[in-house]
């Protein structure tokens, strides 16, 4: 992945626009954060190849992190800490949010076609 | 029954950090050792560092690293074709019955797994959990030596001490060659090693220390 550049990934949004599109929305602190420090928690989310379709997408930032809302009929899709982005398989806009050590913080990712499995 | 050893773990790398000495030691023995691994480890948070993968590039560049540790281990791989983070949301019986079936096909004396509840991350307990059941399930005549391995903080005061410590410092290097196959998951602490044999002796004598002996429970 290489680092966000706003205005091409504001263009692939807009793509998807009124479109059914597959979504990967993830974040994680890892599975070991409380085994390491016990005053912590493991926290985590994922939503993978559930459909939806928004009606609006921003990508919001400053920096090398940035926001993205996508709005659909009845509510929203949010990530924050998103700091690199790819094109994958052509046709599979990925956006993630790497810490210092390269490791992934939180994920967003759309496709007109599901995610592998 | 002649010898033969499987490891069930879940995650591409368990093998190696947790049991590449030991494996080492049966391969050079002439024992067959299979490998049957849960997952890809698909959800992996590390990417490499600097990081070359993605969520999507993941799962197949785990499955390369999985082969190549094995080919440095010198020992079958068997992918289970599970999602990594879900096998504790599975049907405990169907993972437990899907083991069993190849536990009789491959008749091993020895299976190593994780200690369920010992184990730190969900799939390792549940992994080994459904292991153990599969070995429950089997007839009793054919039923391998399970030996289980706990890690979590403090495992010892509620399981007092491993039975099974084998010093495996004799199969260091293999050892070490086997971890670092798991070239994405350098964020961790694979990273500190990668020049390992470039690392003064205080450093190299502090990794023998903490991979140098691999302690089970026999169950």
């Amino acid at each position: 992945m290489k680092p966000i550049e706003i205005n091409q990934v504001q263009r692939w949004l807009d793509k998807f626009i009124n479109t059914s599109v597959y979504i990967h929305v993830e974040t994680t602190n890892g599975a070991y954060a409380s085994h390491f420090d016990d005053k912590a928690y493991n926290v985590g989310a994922y939503v993978r190849n559930v459909q939806i379709t928004y009606t609006q997408a921003k990508i919001v930032g400053e920096g090398n992190a940035f926001r993205v809302g996508l709005k659909t009929s009845n509510g929203w899709i949010y990530a924050e800490g998103l700091t690199d982005w790819t094109i994958h398989e052509d046709t599979k806009v990925l956006l993630a949010g790497h810490d210092r050590e390269g490791r992934l913080m939180v994920a967003l990712q759309l496709s007109e076609t599901p995610f592998d499995y | 029954m002649d010898k033969h050893v499987v490891i069930i773990l879940p995650h591409p790398d368990d093998e190696s950090f947790g049991s590449a000495g030991s494996i080492a030691q049966f391969r050079s023995q002439g024992i067959p050792v299979t490998y049957l691994c849960g997952t890809l480890g698909e959800m992996g948070r590390n990417m490499g560092n600097p990081p070359f993968a993605n969520r999507e590039t993941l799962p197949e560049i785990r499955k390369q690293e999985l082969k190549n540790a094995c080919e440095v281990l010198d020992i079958d791989v068997k992918m289970l074709g599970y999602r990594d983070k879900t096998i504790e949301f599975e049907d405990r019986n169907a993972v437990a019955n899907h083991l069993q079936g190849i536990l009789e096909e491959i008749n091993p004396s020895l299976v190593i797994t994780h200690y369920p509840g010992y184990a730190v991350h969900p799939d390792h307990n549940a992994l080994g959990a459904a292991a153990i059941q599969a070995v429950e399930q089997m007839e009793k005549s054919r039923r391998p030596v399970i030996w289980a391995q706990a890690f979590a903080r403090g495992f010892q005061k509620e399981l007092g001490e491993p039975d099974i410590i084998n010093d495996v410092e004799d199969q260091f290097e293999t050892k070490m060659n086997a971890i670092l196959c798991h070239q994405s998951q350098a964020g961790g602490m694979i990273g500190q090693l990668k020049n390992y044999k470039d690392l003064g002796a205080e450093v190299l004598q502090e990794a023998k220390d903490r991979f140098g002996k691999e302690a089970f429970f026999t169950l």
